[in-house]
């Protein structure tokens, strides 16, 4: 298994990741002996067995859809890097 | 009689009861241990003078007034991953390095409830990712057995800190054995209850099909009393088990008459060192003198949990993780030209490398063409593990055996190759995979470092897992050990 640095860029890209071109080159080999080492799972027979994706089985709860929660925006936006009037500011999207 | 910091917290919870200390004196004690040995350690990254001082006269008045609960003017540390409202929360990333939590985790209003103090939060492997507390943006923690060597994570912090005395008892969080491995390493008991167990809410999200929050403290009766307040459903975590919570430190007093012991054939084999194998085997051989009987069993693909953990948990984080956006909370670069700058850049700055990697191993598997080989294919290994724990449990009472392959490895040893990194967690990951009750006792040291002996109870198997723990510690002394630059 290995990776190139344009693939490495691809899937920084799907993750919203900047990488230095240090980084790229790094994480390629590192990258690749993790996807190596989990490609052991492409040995086992796994036909007919159900997906796991909770490890009690259990169905996800419901809950009446009601109005719990206090008003916290302020609290909130506390950590926000950048806020006007209750509203988080971010570079402009459409000109 | 035994010092303040070498105390457990049941020893401690008896003196405040005696009247021999007050919780403020008790909490300077340890307050004043942090700041004379935590420079050497780095377990803290902060320290929550304040506001332990706060509780600590408030858990006095309320024993003066004949309202103290057992817990009440306890100290403890808190992992920084557990949001503690008005302070800050960093996860041991520069993500969250300023982040100051509006509110309280479920598992520090429970114990705040109970009457306990906050001594400080916890250094960890960068949100929670790594086996050694070397990928904290806030550098490593030291082994206080060994400064040379790692304290494990990624609950390392805590586990260094209650090592070396600087709090009695810590919380810690376990996704693929971030409890019960840093224990084994530093001499400690560590809890990894069941998944559901105990509420996650307000504890920043790794995996969440695997995240498990629990304690390390110096025996399992402390383990006992931390979980009796700790678990229970909570409606905002809609994974947290409506399940009754047992008295946990009563179960402690009624182990099972004749248990069955499992031992996993495969935990023996050729990645154990022989030393800490020898180790475990005599412990083994302590619980069939208390009358237990051992049975080998075979978890046939359980060597498959470390490559299906690195499918199931990356892709998770990837998701969990992309809350951190540089918009609503935490690190925001300079200057961003453009909405995907932001995000780019706030995050290429504000994750470090292992994170990264974690998060990009996260997003391949999940991505277009690949589910079905990755993702899909890991959930029905998956089955297959949890189905070989389950066919175990059919036959015997609990599994043991070792936690660990080899006892605390120097730091940077396996910071190169992280798929070596990875595999230190061989024998702790399918328990979480499973979502099974473990927990990590002391047994034994080899060459002057402690070695764990894991135990693991079929679901909700708390009551006989800790019993079990207790009934060792009863007939030994390994578990009070500390290491002597800080007895």
């Amino acid at each position: 298994m290995s990776l190139t640095n344009d693939q490495v860029r691809g899937i920084a890209r799907l993750a919203r990741l900047r990488l230095t071109d240090e980084e790229v080159s790094e994480v390629s080999g590192k990258l690749a002996s993790i996807l190596e080492m989990v490609d052991q799972l492409q040995a086992t027979d796994t036909r007919e067995v159900v997906p796991m994706a909770h490890p009690l089985d259990a169905a996800q709860r419901l809950r009446p859809d009601e109005v719990t929660e206090a008003d916290q925006r302020d609290d909130y936006q506390r950590n926000a890097p950048q806020t006007e009037r209750g509203l988080y500011l971010v570079p402009r999207v459409v000109e | 009689m035994t010092t303040l910091h070498a105390d457990t917290l049941a020893g401690l919870a008896a003196r405040l009861a005696r009247g021999e200390c007050s919780s403020v004196e008790l909490t300077r004690h340890f307050l004043a241990r942090i700041a004379a040995h935590d420079d050497g350690l780095n377990a803290f990254i902060s320290v929550l003078e304040t506001r332990a001082l706060a509780q600590a006269e408030a858990a006095d008045r309320c024993r003066a007034r004949g309202e103290a609960g057992p817990l009440t003017g306890l100290p403890i540390a808190h992992k920084d991953i557990f949001c503690a409202r008005d302070t800050r929360t960093t996860c041991g990333s520069r993500m969250l390095e300023s982040f100051v939590a509006p509110y309280d985790a479920a598992v520090v209003a429970r114990l705040d409830a109970a009457g306990v103090v906050t001594l400080g939060k916890t250094n960890m492997d960068e949100f929670a990712m790594g086996s050694s507390n070397e990928t904290s943006y806030f550098g490593p923690v030291r082994n206080p057995w060994d400064p040379s060597r790692v304290p494990g994570g990624s609950s390392g912090g805590s586990a260094a800190a209650v090592a070396a005395g600087l709090a009695p008892a810590a919380t810690g969080t376990d996704t693929g054995g971030s409890i019960r491995q840093p224990a084994a390493l530093t001499g400690l008991t560590g809890l990894k209850p069941t998944y559901g167990r105990v509420s996650r809410w307000g504890m920043v999200a790794f995996a969440s099909s695997l995240d498990q929050a629990g304690t390390l403290t110096r025996s399992a009766e402390d383990a006992a009393l931390l979980l009796s307040a700790m678990a229970g459903a909570d409606a905002r975590d809609s994974t947290s088990v409506e399940a009754e919570v047992p008295d946990y430190r009563a179960a402690l007093e009624t182990p099972p008459e004749r248990l069955r012991i499992g031992v996993p054939r495969n935990f023996f084999d050729d990645g154990l060192e022989e030393a800490v194998a020898v180790t475990v085997r005599e412990a083994l051989a302590e619980f069939e003198r208390q009358g237990a009987e051992l049975v080998e069993v075979d978890l046939p693909n359980l060597p498959l949990s470390v490559p299906t953990y690195y499918v199931v948990a990356p892709a998770e984080a990837s998701s969990n993780l992309s809350r951190f956006d540089g918009v609503r909370f935490g690190h925001r670069c300079e200057d961003p030209q453009d909405l995907l700058d932001l995000y780019e850049r706030s995050r290429g700055e504000g994750f470090g490398a292992e994170v990264k990697r974690r998060i990009m191993t996260g997003t391949y598997v999940l991505s277009a063409g690949y589910y079905d080989a990755y993702y899909l294919k890991a959930q029905q290994v998956r089955q297959l593990i949890t189905a070989d724990f389950a066919r175990a449990f059919e036959a015997v009472d609990l599994l043991m055996g070792p936690t660990t392959p080899t006892p605390a490895f120097e730091l940077g040893a396996k910071t190169a190759d992280p798929v070596q990194m990875y595999l230190n967690d061989i024998y702790t990951i399918g328990v979480n995979l499973a979502g099974l009750p473990g927990i990590s006792i002391p047994c034994g040291e080899v060459t002057g470092l402690p070695v764990g002996l894991q135990i693991v109870a079929p679901h909700f198997g708390e009551p006989a897992l800790l019993a079990a723990a207790h009934r060792y510690q009863q007939a030994t002394d390994w578990h009070l050990r500390m290491p002597s630059a800080y007895a």
